[in-house]
Order: C-alpha cells, then sequence, then structure tokens
C-alpha cells in the first residue's frame, strides 16, 4: 500500500514539474551567444569544484588507506602502484583541465570563426607513441612483479590450507611433515567439517584451527578449497587475494613482514585506528585495535559481508609454540 | 520500398511497426522504463549503505517481505545489485543506447529508405519487450529475483540452497537473457547488413560519420561475443535443471554432498566474459560514436583525425575480444594467462588515448556552441577520461590482486563505462530529439539537467576510489561487520546523498523529454545546422525517409568551417557557411578533405 502512495507521490511531483514547466517558457532551444558565455563559465565553475574535490579526496582519504604492505612480495606491489598512480594522476590534471579550460576559452561567439583542422600526422603519431612507451615501462615492471608474486615454488615454505564455507573459513596446518593430507567434501563429517581424508598417512599429523597464526620471515605457502560456492581469500594488508573454487585447489604465497605488534605501533597504523576508535566511541562501541584479517571478496551468499577469519602474525619462536601446543587431527578425530 | 504507400493502422504505425524511427522510439522509451526500476534499485541499496540499521518506510514500501521494519535483508541488497548491473547493462546501455540510435541513424545517416529486413527489426524490438517482461516478472518471484551478481557466477546461480535468488528469480533471468541475447543478434545483423548494403550513390565506407562506424563495429563484436554467452546460460541452464556437471564439482551444501564431479566454475568464468568484456565496448562505442558526431558539429569543426579514430574503434574491438582475463586475473587460471591479458589489455589503452586526445584537439580553436548535447559529450570525454585510466591500475595483473572486486572497480567501470555511456545517450537524445518527434527539448533545463547529472557523478564515484583503497569489498551488505572499515561510513553517506541527488536529477529530464513531445518548439530540418543526411529529411516522419529519390553524397559528413584559403583561418568560408552537408558537390578545384 505504502509503495502505492510513493508512486503517487512520483506522480504528483512530475505533474507538478509539468504544471510548472508551462508557465515557463519553452521556446528557448538552441544555445545563443548568452548561453555559450554562460555554460562556458560554469565549465570553468565545474573545472574548479572538480580540482578541489579531486585534491581533497587525495589528501583527506590518505588516513584511511591500507597500510604499507605487510608482505615482502606486496613491496613491489606498492612501488608499482604509486608510479602507476602519479602517471595517471598527472595525466588525469592535465586532460580534465585543457577539456574544461578548451569549453570555456573556445565558447561559441557569431564573430569568431573554427579553425579548419581536420588532421596532423606528427600529432596524431606524438600521442599514439608516448603511451606506447610509457605502457611499456608499466607493462614491464606489472609482469615482472607478477611472476615475482605468482613464483610460490618454496621448499621451505609453510604449508596451509585454507577451507571457504557458507559463510565462514577453516584453516589447516600441514604439520611436521609439511604435507598435507587430501581432503575431499565427501569426508566432511561430524567434526571433520574439512573433509580431510583420515585414511591418508600425511593427514594424521595436519592441524586444524580456527585462526591463523603465520611467522614472520617465513614464506606462507597457501592452498584454498572451497566447500560449496565461489569465494575469495582476500587478505588487503599482504596484497594476496586468490579465488577459492569448488572442485580445485588454488594456490598463493607470501611472506609476512611485520608481525601484528610492529603493525600496531605503525605511524600509518596507529592514526587510522585512532580515528577509528574516535567513531566508535562516540557510538559507544568497544575499542579497537589493529588485527591483520582474511576477508570474503566474491559474492557467496547471505552473510558474505561478515565472512572473516583473523590472522596474527608473530616471531618465530612464538609461532612454533603456538603450533606445537594445537592437537593434530589424528588425535582430535579419533 | 513497395509498401511506400501503404495504408497504415494504429497498430502497424505505433505497436508491430517495422519503420526504422517507430521502432528506435520504441526501444528508447523500454530501455528508459527500465533504466528507471535500476536507478531506484540503486538509491534503495545506497540507503541501505549509508545507513545500514536505520528504517526506511521506503524500504518497507517497496520491499514488502524482503525487509524487517523498513531494513532490507542481505539476500534482498545482493538481488537488487545483481538486477541493477543486468538491467542497466544490457537492457538500458545495450539495448537502449544501441537499439535507440542504430536504428534511427543508420539508415538516415547513410541514405537508406530503412533497415534492410524491417521485419526483422520489429522482431529485434519485440523479443527485447519480452525479455524486459520476463526480467521485471523475476522482480516478484517468491523467493527473490536472480542475487548471484550481474556475472551469475556459479555455483551461487546454480544452487538454490545457496541463495534463496537462485531459484524461480535465477531460471526467469536466465530465460530473460536468453531471449535478450536473441533480440539483439537480430539487431546486431540487421544493422550489419544495412551499413553493408543500402549505403546511397556516393556514400563510400570512408565518407561514414563515425556514429554509424561506431554503430556498424558495435554490431560486429555483438555478433561475435553474444552467442557465447548464450552458450555459458545453456549449460548453467542444464546444470541447474537437468543434472549435468559443466561447471559445478565436489559441492557440499546444506549438510549434504551434492553429486556433480568434474565441472569448474572456472569455465562460466571465461565463457562470461568472453561476452562480458566486449559488452563494455558494445555499450561505449555507440556512445563515443554519438560524441564524435555531436563534438564536432557543436565546435563547427572536422573532427580531429577521422581515419585515426576509425581505426582506434577497430583496433579497441578486436582487442576486445582478447583480454576477457583481466576479470579472472586470481580465479586460479594459470598465472602465465594473467601475463599475456594483462599484456593485451594495457595495449587498449593506445586507441583509446588516441581517442581522448583526438576529442580534446576538436573542441581546441573550436566555435563551441555549447547545446546540451555538447555539454554532455564533454562531460563523456571528461567522465571517460577519469575512468579510462583507473584502467591502467586495473589492468595490471600485480595490482589487481590487492583491488580485484573491491570498491576500486565499482568506481572504475561505473565512470568508464556506465556514466560515460549514460552522457553518450543523453548528448543522443537532446541532438536528436527534433529528428525523432518534430520538436526540440527545453535548453535550460537540459543544462540543469547536465550539471547536476556530472556534479552528482563525480561526487559519487571519485571518492569512491578511496573506499576500494581501503580494502573494502564490493556487494557487502553493510560494512559495519568489520571495525576496520568503521571509518568509512562518513564517505558512504556523502556518495548516498550524492547519488540521491543525482537520481532525482533525472526526474528533470524524463519532465523535459515528455513534456517536449506534446508542447517543444517545432524543430526546422536543420536546427543544429549540419551536415550528415538525416537532416536533409523532412521534419514530418514519412516512410521511407526521402520523399522522390535518395540524396546523393559528395562528400565526408565533418566539411565544418571548410575555407577558400586553407592557411588562413580569416578567409571565408568556401561554401559560405560554416558546415556544408554532404549532398554537395565539390566546387570547381575544391580538394575532398
Amino acid at each position: 500500500m505504502l509503495a502505492l502512495f510513493y508512486i503517487f507521490i512520483g506522480v504528483a511531483m512530475g505533474v507538478s514539474v509539468w504544471q510548472i514547466t508551462r508557465i515557463l517558457d519553452f521556446r528557448g532551444v538552441i544555445a545563443n551567444d548568452e548561453d555559450n558565455a554562460k555554460q562556458g563559465k560554469y565549465a570553468i565553475y565545474f573545472m574548479v569544484f572538480l580540482y578541489a574535490m579531486m585534491i581533497y579526496c587525495l589528501i583527506a582519504m590518505n588516513v584511511i588507506m591500507l597500510p604499507e604492505s605487510a608482505s615482502i612480495e606486496g613491496e613491489h606491489d606498492d612501488r608499482l602502484f604509486n608510479i602507476t598512480f602519479w602517471l595517471i594522476g598527472i595525466v588525469q590534471f592535465i586532460m580534465q583541465f585543457l577539456i574544461f579550460y578548451f569549453t570555456f576559452k573556445y565558447r561559441g561567439n557569431k564573430n569568431n570563426k573554427a579553425k579548419f583542422y581536420a588532421d596532423s600526422h606528427k600529432l596524431e603519431m606524438i600521442w599514439t607513441i608516448i603511451p606506447a612507451v610509457v605502457l611499456v615501462i608499466l607493462i614491464g615492471y606489472g609482469l615482472w612483479q607478477w611472476n615475482n608474486v605468482m613464483d610460490i615454488e618454496d621448499e621451505d615454505a609453510v604449508v596451509i590450507e585454507v577451507y571457504a564455507y557458507q559463510w565462514g573459513w577453516h584453516a589447516r596446518y600441514a604439520g611436521d611433515d609439511n604435507t598435507l593430507g587430501a581432503g575431499n567434501v565427501n569426508y566432511i563429517k561430524g567434526i571433520n567439517t574439512m573433509g580431510v581424508d583420515m585414511s591418508d598417512v600425511n593427514a594424521q599429523d595436519d592441524k586444524q584451527v580456527t585462526e591463523l597464526y603465520l611467522p614472520k620471515g617465513k614464506k606462507v605457502h597457501f592452498k584454498f578449497r572451497s566447500q560449496d560456492v565461489l569465494h575469495s581469500a582476500y587478505m588487503p594488508h599482504f596484497r594476496a587475494q586468490m579465488n577459492c573454487v569448488p572442485g580445485m585447489v588454488t594456490e598463493f604465497a607470501f611472506t609476512p613482514k611485520y608481525t601484528t605488534e610492529e603493525m600496531r605501533m605503525q605511524s600509518e597504523v596507529r592514526e587510522k585506528t585512532k580515528g577509528i576508535n574516535k567513531i566508535r566511541a562516540a557510538k559507544g562501541e568497544d575499542f579497537y585495535e589493529f588485527d591483520y584479517l582474511l576477508l570474503c571478496n566474491k559474492i557467496c551468499g547471505t552473510s558474505h559481508y561478515s565472512m572473516q577469519m583473523k590472522i596474527t602474525v608473530v616471531e618465530q619462536e612464538e609461532y612454533e609454540a603456538w603450533v606445537s601446543e594445537q592437537p593434530t587431527l589424528a588425535t582430535v578425530i579419533q | 520500398m513497395s509498401d511506400h504507400h501503404h495504408k497504415e493502422t494504429f497498430v502497424t504505425k505505433y505497436i508491430f511497426s517495422q519503420d526504422h524511427k517507430m521502432i528506435s522510439k520504441q526501444f528508447l522509451i523500454t530501455g528508459m522504463f527500465m533504466g528507471i526500476i535500476a536507478v531506484l534499485m540503486s538509491m534503495l541499496f545506497r540507503l541501505q549503505l549509508a545507513w545500514p540499521d536505520t528504517s526506511f518506510s521506503i524500504i518497507e514500501a517497496f520491499l514488502g517481505r524482503h525487509q524487517t521494519d523498513g531494513v532490507m535483508s542481505p539476500d534482498i541488497y545482493l538481488a537488487l545489485v545483481t538486477i541493477h548491473g543486468t538491467i542497466m547493462v544490457f537492457f538500458v546501455l545495450t539495448a537502449g543506447l544501441s537499439g535507440t540510435f542504430s536504428n534511427l541513424l543508420i539508415p538516415l545517416q547513410i541514405g537508406a529508405r530503412d533497415m534492410a529486413s524491417g521485419f526483422l527489426n520489429m522482431i529485434s524490438y519485440w523479443l527485447f519487450f519480452l525479455s524486459s517482461v520476463i526480467m521485471v516478472i523475476s522482480l516478484f518471484v517468491e523467493a527473490g529475483p536472480a542475487s548471484a551478481g550481474w556475472t551469475v557466477y556459479p555455483p551461487l546461480s546454480a544452487l538454490p540452497q545457496a541463495i534463496p535468488g537462485s531459484g524461480a528469480g535465477m531460471t526467469l533471468w536466465l530465460v530473460s537473457m536468453a531471449i535478450f541475447i536473441a533480440s539483439s543478434l537480430i539487431g546486431a545483423l540487421n544493422y550489419i547488413v544495412t551499413v553493408l548494403n543500402l549505403r546511397t550513390k556516393g556514400m563510400k565506407m570512408t565518407r561514414l560519420p563515425l556514429t554509424i562506424w561506431a554503430f556498424f563495429i558495435t554490431a560486429i563484436i555483438g555478433v561475435v561475443s553474444f552467442p557465447v554467452l548464450l552458450s555459458a546460460a545453456l549449460l548453467l541452464v542444464f546444470d541447474r535443471s537437468f543434472g549435468t556437471s559443466f561447471y559445478l564439482s565436489d559441492i557440499f551444501i546444506s549438510g549434504e554432498v551434492l553429486h556433480y564431479q568434474g565441472g569448474s566454475p572456472v569455465l562460466f568464468e571465461h565463457l562470461f566474459w568472453f561476452l562480458g568484456h566486449p559488452e563494455v565496448y558494445i555499450v561505449l562505442l555507440p556512445a563515443l560514436g554519438i560524441t564524435s558526431e555531436v563534438i564536432s558539429t557543436n565546435a563547427r569543426k572536422p573532427i580531429f583525425g577521422y581515419r585515426a579514430m576509425v581505426m582506434s574503434i577497430m583496433a579497441i574491438a578486436f582487442l576486445s575480444t582478447i583480454v576477457w582475463g583481466h576479470h579472472m586475473f586470481i580465479s586460479g587460471m594459470n598465472p602465465f594467462l594473467g601475463s599475456v591479458f594483462t599484456f593485451t589489455t594495457l595495449l587498449i589503452a593506445i586507441p583509446s588515448a588516441v581517442k581522448a586526445f583526438n576529442y580534446v584537439t576538436t573542441l581546441w580553436k573550436g566555435n563551441l556552441q555549447l547545446n546540451p548535447a555538447m555539454l554532455f559529450s564533454i562531460g563523456l570525454v571528461s567522465t571517460f577520461v577519469t575512468g579510462g585510466l583507473t584502467g591502467l591500475v586495473l589492468g595490471d595483473s600485480a595490482l589487481d590482486i590487492n583491488i580485484h572486486d573491491t570498491y576500486f572497480v565499482v568506481a572504475h567501470f561505473h565512470l568508464v563505462m556506465g556514466v560515460s555511456a549514460i552522457f553518450g545517450m543523453y548528448a543522443g537524445i537532446y541532438h536528436w530529439f527534433p529528428k525523432m518527434y518534430g520538436r526540440m527539448m527545453n535548453k535550460k533545463m537540459g543544462y540543469w539537467h547536465f550539471w547536476i547529472t556530472i556534479i552528482c557523478s563525480y561526487g559519487v564515484f571519485w571518492p569512491m576510489h578511496f573506499i576500494g583503497l581501503a580494502g573494502l569489498p564490493r556487494r557487502y551488505y553493510s560494512n559495519t561487520a568489520f571495525p576496520m572499515f568503521n571509518d568509512l561510513a562518513d564517505i558512504n553517506v556523502v556518495i548516498t546523498i550524492f547519488a540521491l541527488v543525482g537520481g532525482a536529477a533525472q526526474i528533470i529530464f524524463l519532465a523535459n523529454y515528455f513534456i517536449s513531445i506534446y508542447r517543444g518548439e517545432k524543430a526546422t530540418q536543420n536546427p543544429w545546422k549540419s551536415n550528415t543526411l538525416e537532416w536533409t529529411t523532412p521534419v514530418e516522419h514519412i516512410h521511407g525517409n526521402w520523399p522522390g529519390k535518395l540524396p546523393e553524397v559528395h562528400r565526408w559528413a565533418y566539411d565544418y568551417s571548410k575555407r577558400v584559403d586553407a592557411n588562413d583561418d580569416d578567409s571565408d568560408y568556401l561554401h559560405g557557411a560554416d558546415f556544408v552537408p554532404q549532398t554537395t558537390p565539390l566546387l570547381e578545384g575544391e580538394e575532398p578533405s
């Protein structure tokens, strides 16, 4: 019923606009010199608005950005991002200036004549070649870094399986043999929520956990599986993301660079956290402390928006102590 | 045309019309209707994003059982974003844009009496109408409409257990899209055949206006890529209804293991994006074509670098079919493919840059007539540049890892294809309204419409980049589940306010449009003093477009402000006016441009 009411309001608004325009002169249809002068001026005002907004956002929103990469592999991502961002930023500022300044500068006037200028091979060559050269650099650096990140082979790496389901995450450490036991949805039963094949010798010493602990300075090799639909394991602080696909295993690897404690002490993080806590205090919510997170970043249903797992990065010794405390699957499931 | 002097009834003239001019209006009105639905949806989910726990009676009113106390459910939120995307991309910006302007302009600008097949053209519209009706019906099914995102990735879209919208809602979505694809294929084939076969005497391919080039190439991309989506959809239907396993494997859901074995969702992603990426250009190229025409006419200058423009349209079209993998860098496909797709993707920047620079050079030293259509075209160049540049970040696989599927992507594609294409569509409507209805649209309302719209577009999508860079994933019902996103709440409020104002501003356009149909000032034959052939037809529509013989073409479409002495900007106009219609024969000794 209420919907009908809103539709009625919409119609009433439309009719009133109609009535207002009946009074208005509906005969002005083609821009004359006066319009050109006015609209040209507005183009400049708009340009000022656009620049003010662009610059304001660039400065004011610095504090909400993700802090510097917490993985060693991500350092080059940050550098490549900065290079690209400066580059497109400069082009953006120049192009928008030209577009709106020309709109103002060359606004029509019956005393003016447009220049007949249909072609210039020289100019076109210039703006084909310059972007091409710049792109070669970006592509070169980008591909080098891509291969860098995607090169996940490392015998010493800590092997961890991340298992996504609607709507949460399980994780499994490979144990002393550093090899994961096989898994398949057919084995899911009771507390064996990750579907681990318990007849596999490699599975015996695997350890299932609800939270990730990662050692600082050591490569972590993630293997992702999904139980039901597509999910995406997104670890923004480490510049890491990979889809979890039912029916296959996907992989990603990175080396944590800072422990959670070190990260909390960083000025960027502290400033962001301060801002967040100010907002939380005003709403009477509890104090927030920075933590690494694993989020889901592929639409996966009702609770997609809250699917998360905490990640804690610690020093090697602390990590080893934590891992040894975790019970093996063999003991848990028996 | 044999039916030249046919008696027309109301039904043959307004409903089952085979006249391209009427069909184009049908496409436009249907597209506008669908557009209103999609915009209203975006308003609703913007309310949710800005004020997540607040009760709104408007949400209560429109969402019925999908809300409690004026707060929408997470499932209907996903449904809203899904249907918003689907309607905008396909029904508004593909059918509404291409369908309207290809139909209106192809015969008129190449000097043809109608489309190659008026009958198929009519079928194309009515299939589109049918698919729109089915899509609208799907909004009312019990469990809600399709909600797996407009990309409908399985298994989410395949299993009703995974999300309620994947039941009857998804079935209707697939049926609607299959019919839609048939409609757009029939339309595209018709456009291609018409451009190739029905050009009037003297209208060589190298003299085609850039609008026609854009529509022609767009139709080719459509014919190449849409069938792949149809096959993807069919296989999905098989998986959903007949137990096949093309996309599904090893699934445990609601407490049981499903029988599917051996399929892969990645296959669907490949098939979907093989259309999905070219689709971006199916949406964008017609808008760019319209812009070329409108900018040149209103700048009273030839479009700069006509040949380069045609070449870049072709280059974009070709490249668009080999870049789909950049949507899948982190889908689990082989990393080597990621390298290849990064390379091809970034190459697209080159023809795109050429186009942008050429538009700016066309403005340079022009005599700009700042009509609403011209402003929307200039706005398009602006948003195309802004949105295009961030493509350099997203197309680079190494950088994409961290911003994939965040709001950065949402901001990027809304600017570069959403806002730009809509601006192109508005430019086209303001410019060719006199050709459609024989009356003019009001300029004052046009100006208000333009400035509010562009301010709000930037107000919505510029700050949105930064939310993405803060790591916020898209398609989140709310970001209250993560303290680390608490500081984004204010930005979301600002964005929503801009969105609401921008959405409301479209009422100005609708009022202007519908009032002008009846009360607008009567148009003259060539109100914008343009060179192209459509302005040589009589203001009142007639079947067959031109009374008597078809016009003969003697030059390209862009002889604006041509001078007696090509090197002297102060010399007189060669033909006594700052425009030379394509039907004007070359003077003795005149160099063709």
